[in-house]
């Protein structure tokens, strides 16, 4: 095929939200630097208009599917998935940002910028076609998500946060790298198809070590960037320390785009040899099921709980990784929307409640909390009760579909084990209902502060929504089923 | 129609409480739920004139896929507990009436939802949409003992949520494989598949899927060695709830058994029976034997619970008509007087702030009709003839003896134990000296408790004396049960078996 560099318009559109938001990221940089510091409470709105406007083209360009720069991209129903589904954390994350670095005196300008930028990675990464493309947009999204972790760059935690998120995650991406060098040595391509189409028809059995040891190289990178085991340790220390907001965010926008592009690179280019990664796939989905519910048995601070939490999840979708079926990747996409949304909207009442400079972070700091704020101890009460897995909740059907999936794939024995891991998780979470509902408030909450607007919204919006995937999961499912459809 | 009312308005109550002030909450509770019982008893003789079959069917798409379907439907197994689950609710919540003063409206709302929740266990016949309703039932409960209840009412809270969760997800896991294996999680669907051989599903399957119901349905019932979530659980809770769980909520397990367990997986239920009976009995022994040396009067009444509930799950896996019918009348008797034990034990720790029996003796004197009353419900308890409790204890003792001789001598020595630590109790409590506290503090029994407990006592009387009002639709429905077991396992009699007769 005779390489044509220029792209034609037909291309352009399906690259337009990335363009939008780039764009959209460097205006704001040149915006916060020239304007009036009264006036700089726009330049939050004209970050939610350019997300808003990256949403709709998301949404327009999957009218005209297909690849765009020479296959370096493919715009298919997957990769629009999770293109609307890391958009919309996003404008979700900035919601509930707001108030935090109001209150924090934190100024927001490149903030809203260092977001738009990570979208615009997490973007690239469900769209890419291509494993040097899957780097790039790796890196651009990690790169803005250590900057904002370390985002209040005075408190000595985020910066601790930052410092091992970046140290780690750089590591982590030169495995991958890594990986990706010797599959291109080993097929001549860095094409998801091509390899797919190489190792499929090539006897791999002489060179069974060497793509072995391919497929593992970019597993350690992907693992890292899902957070799991044995990959995990970095989460519980960076969600802690970051900012509240900044832990929502990267615990449900970058963790969907991450497992976006393992599901496209597993599925798609190493589908020829999934019986060899299916046990390694297996058995770290068990791992992380593990570590996580029973490390996080034994937190005391929220934010930590939150974390392990977060490693449990990644095992629930690691399962449905593991099935490598049409099934799974549904499921897993249903799965991981319903987390973002049931996380996102935990974080937004821990975004409040931790108060000024983030002193009450601890369990009990939650004591009393349903006779103080009722509303958030009655959200907070649905996003746990769907992290559980208590039916007519998002959770629940997420959690369903995958196990539903994994015993379609006759893996009997993780699925088993999955469940009673998440009954094993019910504990930590009753725990905190527990303290909210069930305990005397202390002496240290007298002054948390009353929810914005913005805040509010995310709230009640993600527990409506939990509330209405969880009963009529149908309005999600069929968008997943019709959307996993991975152009190869 | 009248089905999917009354399953959806107390989840409506629920809902309007939650936006309610708190003065008019528990007036509002009380008539709306009043209002679920007596529109409920229009269900009752539709299902009478025709008990084998379900009434009351609706049948739609849930969730398009995989398909879940929300069907519901009424016959004679069912029936008696949905009436008696809409029976107390009013009662449970009259009974809280005084003694609830915090959050008055998240209190009856929870109420309301367990009431939903309960109905919708025993109408479901789709197997997920049962699922569901068995969890829903989960939260509820787990707020009510949580909140409301008594000094280590955390721990129990827990405890039961987590036995409840750990037991049920095995369960979710079964009807999963089920629905792999069929295609569907309609119940009807999956049974006729299986009965007619369509489906094939090996022996060794059938017994872990067997198991896994069993096991879930084992957890709530509780039976022996599983039942220690139970006695945290009823002595931590508010009267209500105690009266709820083991009115009701103990009846999920024991429903499940009959409703899914015996027709789903006949030969494995059968293979199996041995040692669950065997379970049973030790129950009721255990049960009673714990019972008689506690101290504690909500956790004795608990631990009879226990026994009480051995006999129900030895009738069933009696596998004959007359366990069968026994064993679902006990559910429904052990709901009456169990729920009114919860109630009187209730009324007086209300005057005297102790569950202690060392801290009671001779309240006959201060409150002669709650004594009466007392002495009636713990004669029905015990299984005196002419009261309900006769009645069941019978039916299962004939079933269990004509299952198995050796069974019915076991279960008989329940019966002469329960007779000792109920009786005992009450000497201690009521009779002789009264000390000075219970002189002061205990008063009789006031309008409102009485009006709270007067429908059981009625109930237990019309059950004891005239069993035909009941019974016939029960054993209608327990007619078609057994003989869907019946059919598969004559079946698949293995050849060499049928060769060598």
């Amino acid at each position: 095929m005779p390489a044509s560099f220029m792209p034609s318009a037909q291309e352009m559109m399906r690259f337009l939200p990335e363009t939008l938001l780039t764009l959209a990221g460097v205006f704001l940089m040149v915006l916060e630097a020239i304007m009036a510091p009264e006036n700089k409470g726009r330049l939050k709105a004209f970050a939610l208009f350019a997300l808003a406007a990256a949403l709709a083209a998301a949404v327009i360009a999957y009218n005209d599917p297909g690849p765009a720069f020479n296959r370096l991209l493919i715009i298919d129903g997957f990769a629009t998935f999770f293109r609307v589904l890391v958009i919309g954390v996003a404008i979700l994350a900035v919601l509930g940002s707001s108030q935090y670095l109001a209150r924090e005196g934190a100024n927001p300008g490149e903030y809203w910028a260092l977001v738009l930028f990570s979208v615009v990675g997490q973007s690239l990464m469900v769209t890419s076609n291509e494993l040097i493309m899957i780097f790039i947009g790796l890196e651009i999204s990690s790169i803005a998500s250590y900057v904002l972790a370390g985002y209040l760059r005075d408190d000595a935690r985020n910066s601790e946060s930052a410092l091992k998120y970046f140290l780690l995650g750089s590591f982590a991406t030169g495995f991958l790298l890594y990986g990706v060098a010797w599959i291109y040595g080993l097929t001549g391509t860095t094409d998801l198809s091509q390899i797919r189409a190489d190792l499929a028809n090539r006897d791999i059995s002489n060179s069974m070590m060497m793509i072995g040891a391919a497929c593992a190289l970019m597993f350690v990178g992907f693992a890292f960037k899902v957070s799991a085991a044995p990959f995990q340790v970095w989460a519980p220390d960076v969600y802690q320390g970051a900012p509240s907001p900044v832990a929502a965010f990267l615990s449900s926008g970058p963790k969907a785009a991450a497992f976006a592009m393992f599901l496209r690179v597993f599925v798609t280019a190493f589908e020829p040899v999934a019986d060899r990664w299916e046990p390694i796939v297996w058995a770290s989905a068990l791992v992380t099921m593990i570590v996580g519910n029973f490390a996080a048995l034994r937190q005391t601070n929220v934010k930590r709980l939150m974390a392990y939490s977060s490693i449990a999840h990644a095992g629930y979708v690691m399962v449905a990784v593991a099935t490598h079926s049409k099934l799974g990747i549904e499921a897993a996409m249903f799965y991981l929307a319903a987390y973002a949304l049931t996380n996102l909207g935990a974080f937004a009442v821990i975004t409040c409640l931790v108060g000024k400079g983030e002193r009450f972070v601890e369990i009990k700091d939650l004591a009393g909390l349903g006779a103080r704020q009722p509303l958030s101890a009655a959200m907070l009460t649905i996003f746990l009760l769907s992290l559980i897995g208590v039916p007519l909740t998002g959770g629940f059907f997420g959690k369903f579909y995958i196990f539903k999936a994994a015993l379609d794939a006759r893996l009997i024995w993780l699925t088993v084990l999955g469940l009673l891991n998440s009954a094993v998780a019910a504990y930590y979470y009753l725990r905190i209902l527990v303290v909210m509902y069930m305990e005397e408030p202390g002496d240290t909450v007298e002054n948390t502060q009353e929810m914005g607007g913005a805040l509010k919204f995310v709230l009640v919006g993600s527990a409506v929504a939990t509330l209405v995937i969880g009963t009529f999961p149908s309005l999600l499912l069929d968008v997943a089923s019709r959307y996993a459809v991975l152009g190869r | 129609m009248i089905l999917n009312t009354i399953l959806f308005l107390p989840l409506l109550g629920f809902l309007m409480l939650l936006f309610m002030h708190q003065r008019i909450a528990r007036q509002f509770a009380l008539w709306f739920s009043l209002g679920i019982f007596v529109s409920s008893l229009s269900l009752i003789w539709p299902v009478l004139a025709n008990p084998g079959d379900m009434s009351f069917v609706t049948n739609t798409i849930w969730v398009a896929y995989p398909e879940i379907r929300f069907h519901i439907g009424l016959d004679g197994l069912s029936l008696w507990l949905v009436i008696l689950t809409t029976l107390l609710t009013p009662l449970a919540i009259l009974v809280s009436w005084k003694y609830i003063r915090d959050r008055v409206t998240l209190y009856y709302g929870y109420l309301l939802l367990l009431e939903f929740g309960l109905i919708g266990v025993f109408v479901s016949l789709d197997m997920f949409l049962f699922y569901v309703f068995w969890e829903v039932c989960l939260v509820p409960m787990y707020f009510l003992i949580g909140i409301w209840g008594h000094d280590r009412r955390i721990y129990a809270a827990v405890k039961f949520f987590l036995y409840t969760m750990a037991g049920s997800v095995l369960m979710l896991a079964a009807i999963i494989w089920l629905y792999l294996k069929t295609g569907t999680f309609d119940y009807f669907a999956i049974l006729n598949q299986i009965r007619s051989g369509q489906v094939a599903i090996s022996p060794l399957e059938q017994t872990l899927m067997f198991l896994a119901f069993f096991f879930s349905f084992a957890i709530k019932v509780p039976l022996f060695p599983l039942h220690t979530w139970l006695p945290d659980a009823h002595v931590e809770a508010p009267t209500a709830g105690s009266v709820m769980l083991a009115s009701v909520m103990l009846k999920m397990g024991t429903y499940g058994l009959v409703r899914f367990c015996l027709p789903l997986f006949p030969e494995a239920a059968r293979a199996n029976a041995n040692w669950i009976a065997g379970l049973a009995i030790v129950g009721i022994i255990y049960g009673a034997l714990v019972a008689m040396v506690q101290p504690n009067m909500k956790k004795l009444v608990a631990y009879s619970s226990v026994s009480h509930l051995g006999f129900v799950v030895l009738g069933i896996f009696s596998f004959n008509q007359q366990g069968l019918d026994g064993a679902v009348y006990q559910m429904l008797n052990h709901g009456i007087s169990t729920g009114a034990l919860f109630m009187l034990v209730g009324y007086l720790y209300e005057r005297q702030h102790s569950l202690e029996i060392k801290d009671y003796g001779g309240v006959a004197t201060p409150a002669p009709i709650l004594t009466t009353i007392f002495v009636i419900t713990t004669l029905a308890s015990i299984g005196l003839p002419t009261l309900n409790n006769f009645i069941g204890e019978y039916l299962v003792l004939q079933g269990a003896a004509q299952a198995n001789f050796g069974w019915a001598v076991g279960a008989a020595v329940g019966v002469i134990l329960s007779a000792c630590y109920m009786l005992w109790m009450v000497q201690r409590t009521f009779y002789g000296e009264t000390p000075d506290s219970v002189a002061h503090h205990v008063t009789d029994i006031g309008k409102r408790e009485f009006i709270a407990i007067a429908p059981l006592l009625v109930l237990m009387v019309w059950m004891g004396m005239y069993s035909q009002s009941f019974l016939p639709a029960v054993s209608a429905s327990n007619a078609k049960i057994l003989e869907q077991t019946k059919v598969q396992a004559t079946r698949s009699v293995p050849a060499e078996v049928a060769n060598a007769r």
